[in-house]
């Protein structure tokens, strides 16, 4: 899929959106892509609600922030209710099936994944953030499945690549089953 | 050559390596944490020096020291680091010794807002210390040109004996974009006296006006001082010593500024309204000014690279060529503005202003530039 994509990954603070969304990044730029990743975040290092933006398109990009979101993934209900009035009509939010979603305008597209059950079964919280990335990329196609994965085990710590390649995984499977649903409805 | 995904504090630390910094000396602060830790992890690899010092102070002074030994030094920042760094900037600026100060700006005054963006040191960065004396500021609008300009804050600094400001902001020491990490073409060192030591007077120059300072520990000896002081280097109150450091600390900086001074200029001949901007405010102008040209709206631009010494004279040439209303977007309540204002009149000045810890977003431009143009 050939877009311009103005993506937010958002959470709280230590869940490692922005590794996240710097992982996203990579990938992109490695696929050929122009692309710009900001972060912004409060003073705290743990906790709050923290939030990546990530640009990605074939064209030059000079405004490095997100303008016309169109898409927003969301892994807590405070990253939600902070960043869901920045998802541009026709956008897409990607989110966990336990947070609560009923306020969203019906022009958003609300994608609602299973994260936190699948990493529990994976084993361990901390892959959220790649799970969520493989859910995303999946759903998207905005990189190359090669790059993203190179990129994961690049920026992951070495002793944590098995464990988050099996987050990837697992998110790529989701995310088919999620796309599949909404070609369907 | 391959991009690579680099952010711009991190590509700060790439060109100063390449540069040839050996000497780091700085106490990390947000939003430039990373220029230490960078710095940390790669100079004792390298066999060079990094020293996180109990404050800003002794930052300043450990590379002014460091410097005067011959070794290319650097520390980076944040606002109110760089307050406390401006004694020593002042001893830097008097002293005629080569350093790079990095100021990722935030939100001021005090410690303000730690993780967001400002440009409201753009005036402590050239008056910030006391006393009439010389600065170089620089400041970068992206993740290349970060380190781009890197390397010419250190060939800025051995050329003209000079501290240099590398005027960055937290979007772009924040910021991950694909940079070629190149190796520099031209790397400038001091130049080396050449009288015998005997013979050495370390503040006598030629035409250049830049002395040749020793480094110390290779049988050179002299006086340093923030003193006013005579060619030998030891104080003086002779008034026409005096009148004469001060005159050509200063013009050493003004006889060279058209060599000093860069900006980009984009499709500005013609134009009814220039956007002046510098730093990540470029971002936003760019995109605005690229737009209304698209639509046939005589919108040029003035991308800013060297913040001081100011580019007065290109700014008033071009303003009376054009006679055009310029925009002045920035992350301050005008300072930029009010520079300008030296050579552009007032009402024909148009400020875009911004201090809530956003960007000046395309959006909120372009409705100035529209309501200009009409």
């Amino acid at each position: 899929m050939s877009k311009h994509w103005e993506i937010i990954i958002s959470g709280s603070g230590g869940q490692g959106v922005i590794t996240a969304g710097i992982i996203l990044a990579a990938a992109a730029l490695k696929d050929g892509k122009n692309v710009i990743q900001t972060q912004s975040y409060g003073p705290e290092a743990r906790g709050g609600a923290s939030r990546c933006e990530v640009l990605i398109s074939e064209e030059n990009l000079a405004y490095p922030k997100v303008q016309q979101c169109n898409m927003l993934v969301a892994l807590t209900q405070e990253a939600l209710n902070k960043y869901s009035s920045l998802i541009a009509p026709g956008g897409m939010l990607i989110t966990d099936k336990s947070i609560d979603t009923s306020a969203l305008s019906n022009d958003i597209i609300v994608l609602k994944a299973p994260v936190y059950s699948t990493v529990a079964n994976i084993g361990n919280l901390m892959v959220a953030n790649i799970l969520v990335l493989g859910v995303l990329n999946s759903v998207i196609d905005a990189v190359t499945g090669d790059s993203l994965a190179a990129a994961v085990s690049s920026r992951v710590p070495p002793s944590t690549i098995e464990l988050n390649m099996k987050a990837l995984t697992e998110g790529n499977r989701v995310g088919k089953e999620l796309k599949r649903e909404v070609e369907i409805a | 050559m391959a991009k690579q995904l680099v952010q711009g504090n991190e590509a700060c630390v790439e060109a100063a390596i390449a540069a040839g910094v050996s000497f780091f000396a700085g106490y990390p602060i947000t939003p430039s944490t990373e220029i230490a830790e960078k710095m940390a992890e790669k100079l004792p690899a390298k066999g060079k020096v990094f020293i996180q010092m109990e404050d800003e102070i002794a930052s300043m002074a450990a590379i002014i020291g460091a410097s005067l030994t011959g070794a290319k030094s650097m520390t980076a920042t944040s606002g109110p680091g760089f307050s406390l760094m401006q004694e020593n900037i002042g001893y830097a600026a008097m002293t005629e010794v080569p350093v790079v100060v990095v100021n990722v700006q935030r939100g001021g005054p005090s410690t303000g807002t730690p993780t967001l963006p400002s440009q409201g040191d753009m005036m402590q960065a050239r008056w910030g210390t006391h006393g009439d004396h010389p600065v170089i500021a620089l400041a970068p609008s992206s993740v290349q040109e970060t380190y781009d300009l890197t390397f010419e804050a250190f060939n800025l600094s051995e050329k003209y004996m000079v501290p240099v400001v590398l005027l960055m902001d937290e979007i772009v020491g924040h910021m991950r974009e694909g940079i070629e990490l190149y190796k520099p073409e031209k790397i400038i060192d001091r130049r080396k006296p050449v009288q015998s030591p005997e013979e050495y007077l370390p503040y006598q120059t030629d035409d250049s006006l830049i002395p040749a300072l020793a480094p110390f520990g290779q049988g050179y000896r002299y006086h340093v001082t923030g003193l006013i002081h005579d060619e030998t280097g030891f104080p003086s109150n002779s008034p026409k010593v005096i009148e004469g450091l001060v005159e050509r600390i200063n013009k050493k900086i003004d006889k060279h500024a058209d060599e000093i001074i860069t900006y980009n200029s984009f499709d500005v001949d013609d134009a009814d309204v220039v956007l002046l901007a510098y730093g990540s405010p470029v971002r936003s102008a760019r995109q605005v000014q690229q737009a209304a040209r698209q639509e046939g709206l005589k919108v040029g631009l003035v991308q800013m690279i060297t913040v001081w010494p100011f580019p007065h004279k290109v700014l008033s040439q071009l303003y009376r060529q054009t006679e055009a209303t310029f925009i002045v977007p920035e992350l301050s309540l005008g300072q930029l503005a009010d520079e300008l204002s030296k050579s552009v009149p007032r009402e024909k000045i148009l400020r875009v202003n911004r201090n809530d810890g956003s960007l000046i977003t395309p959006a909120q431009l372009d409705a100035v530039v529209r309501e200009a143009v009409r």
